[in-house]
């Protein structure tokens, strides 16, 4: 297992790394861009075999951020491709991400339906 | 030679200069940082205590890793629409971006926006403004790399 301190370290890391982009680059890089920038680079550098050590070191530290996201995206890929070649190419990913994905749309949509926009001050 | 009126302006000029610099947002990357390490850290460690927990009762790493992500993204979800997770945001910035909990703040925050547009079209539609470009991504290199690994395999 991994300790607590490591995921801390190696998450709180990751996410210094998006504060300094977005500071660097106020404000034309906007937390969409961080988001999307994140997926995209954890999901190339999983498929290089970078970002697996990234996970065995910092465990959550490295899954919770979104780039640990398109890792899972990734590895789900590579797994599926080798049991069932081109198709699992294009099913491997969001069978791997299914629980996340899912989850994020049917709360997001439930919590945006109950609850009500705050003024803004 | 400057005429006194010219000196005048000057003078003012700079006072002017001294006054806006004060209000002028001061750089406050080294603060920023720090708060982006401690909440983005916070938010992993929660998600490692959890995964730590499950796997000490026989659930495997896998299966706890989506856990966890399902549990925060719930817990976010919440904290959004209570609005505690923007207040949150504004000081922690990248350390509340960064995590999965920030996608699934991404996609709370940008349909309650939009929700007098209706549940479907409105809130249906706009849960995917941020979440929708972010999949497109992950997809799109999950696939280019699936295909790769096809065509070195075959």
């Amino acid at each position: 297992m991994v300790p607590l301190y490591m995921a801390f370290l190696v998450g709180g890391l990751l996410c210094m790394i998006g504060q300094v982009v977005m500071d660097v680059t106020k404000p034309n890089i906007t937390p969409g861009h961080i988001l999307v920038g994140y997926i995209t680079s954890g999901a190339i550098l999983s498929g290089l075999g970078l970002y697996q050590p990234l996970v065995n070191w910092g465990g959550a530290g490295a899954t919770v951020p979104l780039s640990g996201f398109g890792h899972l995206l990734v590895q789900g890929t590579l797994k599926a491709v080798e049991q069932r070649g081109l198709l699992g190419a294009f099913s491997g990913g969001v069978e791997a991400a299914a629980a996340g994905i899912t989850s994020a749309i049917v709360f997001g949509y439930v919590v945006a339906v109950i609850f009500n926009p705050r003024v803004k001050e | 030679m400057q005429s006194p009126e010219q000196k005048l302006i000057q003078i003012e000029r700079q006072e002017y200069e001294d006054l806006a610099s004060q209000f002028r947002p001061k750089p406050k990357l080294a603060r920023n940082l720090l708060w982006a390490f401690v909440v983005g850290g916070l938010i992993c460690t929660l998600g490692q205590w959890m995964v730590n927990l499950m796997v000490g009762r026989g659930v495997s790493l896998a299966d706890a890793s989506s856990a966890a992500s399902c549990i925060l993204i719930f817990l976010a979800a919440l904290t959004t629409g209570l609005g505690y997770y923007n207040q949150l945001g504004q000081r922690a910035g990248a350390g509340s971006i960064v995590p999965i909990t920030g996608f699934a703040n991404a996609i709370v925050a940008s349909a309650l926006e939009f929700k007098r547009e209706g549940y479907i079209f409105g809130v249906g539609a706009r849960i995917f403004t941020v979440a929708g470009p972010t999949l497109v991504f992950g997809f799109v290199v999950a696939v280019l790399m699936g295909l790769i690994k096809v065509f070195l395999t075959s």
